[in-house]
């Protein structure tokens, strides 16, 4: 097999409807909507079109819309954002122990230059956030909360009404970062009952360089990237048309096709699943087993590295990841296998499938077929393997 | 300046935080849609709008009424009124 892409989470290919509708807007429709000719007046509605589509797609208005460059930059527009819009408040913040480095970032940085106080709130060995931990945790200075809606580490999608509801109650601001749920399970802003939210153009077929914020209405917001008054004043620089342009159409495209993309991806991943927990021995399913991203299977395989899986793999055309690319690259125990209590060494043997509308069936086969003997050709280079399978500590 | 107590308005533009000329442009939709007679409040942070906005009364026919006597707040609160 030539080429099987199951990192979905880390890239996806631009939607070839997509690259169609973009185009256009590269050479010939290339005007700055801010100009107040022609050739930028018609590109501004063009511009307002797409923010009524993505607003569609999540159940909001278009002015509750901001476009920006990335997910992780709609994350710290509203994490400070937000918080240093409300200082009269407080300065007291609340994350997930395994958020986004860019939510996670984005909090140090208000503890560091604005003397706010961060809860790092801990999950429990599925990471999940435990309602009742929620509410303890806050304080009549708590400005805002943010969980992501679920993690691209290990799949796990949280229980995001029952925890912002009772952030409202409270008055309190509640955010979710929704780059791993958008496009493969509905994200209704509405029955989420969040403030904001942030969407990643990649994560739905869109190219990279393109995201947006939702924003409730009537929210104060400090902008983060100061400027004109592109996106009525509250972010500045000249907008990215053709990045916009793909991330209307893509979600004009994932509105319509939710239900059968989530169905097909979750029986894919039943199967993958399925797969190598049968054919591979002391390997742990990470992640809540069925409270999870329809096309995301993450493990834990005893007795190797997961690098070295990853390399394994991308010689038989194979490509997935470990989770944290950060972390691999940096040879550190993953922080979210770390928050769900898994131990260092088999958080090393940490790999992560995500799967697309793309992946076909066939290839989850040949997976299947290669990944038990890749780990079994990388366990017989382990000395400490061995060692535990002499034991007979093995199965 | 005229300092106003506890003006009521039919509508409020929130532009705290929202760079300049924005507490110029946002006002216009808002009095697009308000009546003559009815008032509009404009709450920013932006110091500019203390001249600015009279200014752009007096030079589009709208009544610029005053400014919110409210120390406490933390932005100013400034009051139109919709003649046409």
């Amino acid at each position: 097999m030539e080429r099987v892409y199951m990192d979905h989470a880390a890239a996806t290919p631009v939607r070839p409807e997509v690259l169609e509708a973009m185009l256009p807007y590269f050479a010939q429709r290339f005007g700055n909507p801010s100009a107040v000719y022609d050739l930028g007046s018609e590109i501004k509605e063009v511009l307002e079109e797409q923010r009524a589509k993505v607003a569609r797609l999540i159940n909001a208005q278009p002015g509750e819309v901001i476009f920006t460059s990335s997910g992780a930059e709609a994350n710290n527009l509203a994490i400070k954002g937000v918080s240093l819009a409300n200082l009269k408040k407080g300065r007291h913040l609340i994350v997930s122990a395994i958020e986004h480095h860019s939510v996670l970032n984005a909090a140090r940085y208000l503890e560091k230059f604005h003397d706010f106080e961060v809860t790092f709130l801990p999950v429990d060995k599925h990471g999940l956030v435990d309602p009742a931990r929620l509410k303890r945790s806050l304080t009549p200075g708590t400005v805002m909360v943010s969980i992501g809606h679920a993690s691209n580490e290990i799949g796990t999608v949280q229980s995001i009404p029952e925890l912002a509801e009772l952030c409202r109650d409270e008055g309190i601001f509640f955010h979710t970062d929704a780059v791993a749920t958008i496009g493969n399970m509905p994200v209704d802003v509405q029955a989420l009952s969040v403030d904001l939210l942030t969407i990643s153009g990649p994560a739905l077929g869109a190219a990279k360089g393109s995201g947006a914020l939702y924003f409730r209405r009537k929210l104060r917001l400090v902008p983060q990237i100061h400027g004109g008054i592109q996106e009525d004043g509250r972010r500045g620089g000249t907008e990215n048309i053709p990045g916009i342009v793909g991330l209307g159409r893509a979600a004009e495209l994932a509105a319509t096709e939710l239900d059968k993309r989530a169905r097909f991806l979750t029986r894919m991943r039943e199967l993958l699943v399925a797969g190598i927990t049968g054919r591979v021995q002391n390997v742990l399913y990470t992640g809540h087993p069925q409270q999870r991203l329809p096309g995301h299977a993450s493990f834990c395989i005893e007795g190797i590295e997961g690098e070295a899986l990853v390399f394994m793999l991308n010689r038989q055309g194979i490509y997935a990841n470990t989770g944290s690319a950060c972390a691999s690259k940096a040879l550190k125990t993953s922080p979210v296998l770390c928050a769900i209590g898994i131990r260092p060494d088999l958080a090393q043997g940490s790999i992560v499938f995500t799967l697309g509308a793309d992946n076909r069936e066939a290839e989850v086969h040949y997976v299947l077929e290669q990944l038990p003997r890749a780990v079994e050709k990388l366990r017989s280079f382990s000395p400490v393997w061995r060692k535990k399978m002499a034991a007979g500590a093995g199965a | 300046m005229r300092f106003v107590d506890n003006y009521k308005a039919d509508a409020t533009a929130d532009l705290v935080y929202r760079v300049c000329p924005m507490h110029l442009l946002e006002p216009v939709e808002f009095i697009k849609d308000l009546k003559p007679g009815q008032v509009l409040e404009i709450l920013t942070d932006y110091d500019g709008a203390l001249e600015d906005i009279p200014a752009w009364c007096a030079k589009h026919g709208q009544e610029f009424i005053g400014i919110g006597e409210d120390e406490d707040a933390d932005c100013y609160r400034l009051y139109i009124k919709k003649l046409h």
